[in-house]
């Protein structure tokens, strides 16, 4: 398993757009993607998981992935939160 | 029968026309036992591909017709469809309860859309709206109902609706649908956000109108103002003909004057800037055609979060809004807490009175290591723009010298470091204590540039708090001792060759606009949606005239008589 944490940086939070372009670029991962905030594990495959969660700018999140391809798949979520400016660490 | 509602104002513009109810198809769903779990998964499955080959349809039909962004609402929307956190439940809820489809769709949806509406946050509550328009349509193809289509509306309308689903909008032909009035929503509900890019006047949470409103009736839409006639006598609808044809000449004439610099009659440039909260405001203000920032309220990075914004997180939002600025100056002013504004995870002691306590520069001064955060943040994005630094609630021109000193100090350690800092940044104050606007000449010698904050200065010096309804009288903008402690301010300025602007509400009131021109105010700094309008109005004033009745306006003994002269000279 490999696990990370981000601040996020994005002004409004996660909110749907970035939350959108974050779940959808994952999708096509086996690997099981969890994301957790403030003591709350979702799966990270789902937006509406990822939404209810209403995380706010400036707060710190851990996301994990399990399975085969987790390495390509935390390489791909560093990259899209960067690009989306969710995150810049 | 003529009859009057009235709602949120949602869109700018007014439409008459008749009303076209859009109705929801009773989508009733009832709790059946199924035999054969395997098989109902299955109609399940095939209800679902057929509503994403829906929403493809209206994604990509969204994206040529309006535009990419608001295509990608659709995109959310096919992701909520095949959601695994979603479809999973329900495909359990069928195996494991045996019951049918459309029951255990109604269910699970439910618990998500009791979630979003339970947050605390208006933005996710209107999420729920989202998950409810997925549901409506998978539930259609699942009971075999066809929703009404508003692209097939054929005649000049007015919609009438409980709500508009995000898809239901982008549906709407702006060609014959004139207007649209909803029960439900607000300002920044999907609807009301497209109605204004459609530039389709709308009126929203109207409560009223499902219940009141049949088809066929002439209905009036008043986006300007949220209102909604229904059954106008001929009288109201010439009156509001003449409303309609008035906005759009003046929203004509005001588009031509968009990219256009802020002249007097007689060839006087003024600036007309904008107030801003965040980088997110800054497309409103390019789009308004604002020629700078006149104030940027930095305390909103600090608010609404549970630890204070890092170095790095504040140079990033500075530096976004001097990039996008391109140049063209922009004021930012330090950090303003306290007063009525307080952070919940600064623990701050509770005082008699917040307005008269420690509060802006006095708390800044007080903890200069936030400060100092701040003024290194600022000082690193420098170099993205032009940018101007204004420090708040400066009563004493030590107050001034000391925050100044801090500037310099991280000015000189980020030289040290080797980081480039512009060295054209202008250091000015806000101008909101009667104290500081006596003393403005002894100021004028050390700051670039002043910044009247007249909410402040006009509570302050009249000594009443302008949150107190019963003294609310009192809040006078246009009493002549405010408007002479503005004189003294510009004046003051100007004979050291500095600029006086001024952030406040004042900035942009038609009334007090001829008073600010003829005393010489250089910068006016507004909500980004006045600006067109000031521009407008100066592009018609004389300066040199509206000088040439300073002395007597500032002669006059109250309030009222400014208002009225100044409405008589406009005349």
């Amino acid at each position: 398993m490999v696990e990370k944490q981000y601040t996020i940086t994005d002004e409004a939070g996660m909110h749907a757009r970035p939350a959108s372009a974050l779940v959808g670029s994952i999708s096509k991962f086996q690997s099981e993607i969890t994301l957790e905030y403030k003591g709350k594990k979702v799966n990270l495959k789902s937006i509406l998981g990822v939404m209810s969660l209403g995380i706010t700018s400036g707060s710190t999140v851990t996301i994990a992935a399990d399975g085969a391809d987790e390495e390509e798949a935390m390489a791909r979520i560093d990259e899209v939160l960067k690009a989306e400016g969710i995150s810049n660490e | 029968m003529k009859k009057s509602i009235s709602g949120i104002a949602a869109s700018n513009g007014i439409a008459i026309a008749k009303a076209f109810r859009l109705e929801n198809p009773e989508l009733t769903v009832e709790q059946k036992k199924v035999q054969d779990p395997t098989a109902e998964i299955e109609r399940f499955d095939a209800a679902i591909s057929k509503t994403a080959a829906e929403l493809e349809v209206i994604k990509e039909k969204t994206a040529q017709q309006i535009s990419e962004k608001e295509a990608a609402i659709f995109g959310a929307h096919l992701m909520v469809l095949t959601d695994p956190e979603l479809i999973g439940p329900i495909k359990e809820k069928i195996t494991n309860d045996l019951v049918n489809a459309e029951f255990a769709l109604q269910e699970t949806t439910d618990m998500f859309i009791g979630m979003f509406e339970a947050m605390d946050n208006d933005y996710m509550k209107e999420r729920a709206a989202d998950i409810r328009d997925v549901r409506k349509r998978a539930l259609s193809h699942l009971l075999g109902v066809t929703i009404q289509n508003p692209s097939m509306i054929s005649e000049e309308v007015i919609v009438i609706a409980e709500d508009l689903t995000p898809s239901d909008t982008v549906q709407l032909n702006a060609e014959f649908v004139k207007g649209f009035i909803t029960d439900i929503g607000g300002r920044t509900s999907h609807s009301a956000i497209l109605a204004r890019t459609l530039e389709i006047p709308a009126v929203v949470g109207a409560q009223t109108v499902m219940a009141t409103i049949e088809n066929g009736m002439i209905v009036i839409v008043d986006g300007l103002e949220g209102n909604i006639i229904v059954n106008p006598d001929d009288a109201t609808i010439e009156e509001y003909q003449q409303k309609k044809e008035a906005y759009e000449v003046q929203k004509a004439e005001w588009a031509t004057l968009k990219d256009e610099p802020t002249k007097s009659t007689d060839g006087q440039h003024v600036e007309l800037a904008a107030n801003i909260g965040t980088p997110k405001d800054l497309a409103g203000v390019l789009e308004h055609g604002g020629e700078g920032i006149g104030l940027y309220r930095t305390e909103f990075l600090y608010m609404g979060r549970d630890a204070f914004p890092t170095e790095d997180e504040q140079f990033d939002a500075y530096a976004a809004v001097l990039k996008g600025m391109k140049g063209k100056p922009t004021v930012v002013r330090t950090l303003d807490i306290g007063g009525d504004k307080e952070l919940t995870y600064l623990d701050m002691p509770k005082e008699m009175n917040p307005f008269l306590g420690l509060r802006a520069i006095r708390l800044c001064l007080e903890m200069p290591d936030l400060f100092r955060t701040q003024l290194r943040a600022l000082l690193r994005a420098s170099v993205h723009g032009n940018l101007k630094i204004m420090f708040p609630m400066i009563a004493t021109v030590e107050e001034f010298r000391e925050a100044k000193a801090l500037l310099e100090e991280e000015k000189a350690k980020l030289a040290e470091e080797g980081v480039s800092v512009s060295d054209s940044i202008e250091v000015g104050i806000m101008v909101e204590i009667p104290s500081t606007a006596v003393m403005a000449d002894v100021f004028a010698k050390e700051v670039d540039f002043f910044s009247i904050g007249t909410n402040d200065l006009i509570q302050y010096t009249m000594a009443a708090d302008r949150m107190n309804e019963r003294v609310a009288y009192l809040y006078q903008p246009f009493n002549p001792a405010i408007l002479r402690l503005v004189k003294m301010v510009i004046d003051a300025s100007h004979r050291e060759g500095k600029w006086t602007g001024m952030c406040g509400e004042m900035a942009g009131d038609e009334i007090a606009i001829p008073i600010l021109l003829g005393l010489g105010l250089d910068e006016f700094s507004m909500s980004a949606s006045s600006i067109l309008k000031a521009r407008s109005q100066i592009s018609k004033l004389s300066k040199a005239e509206m000088a040439s009745h300073t002395d007597s306006i500032l002669a006059l003994s109250t309030a009222d008589e400014v208002e009225a002269y100044v409405k008589e000279i406009s005349k």
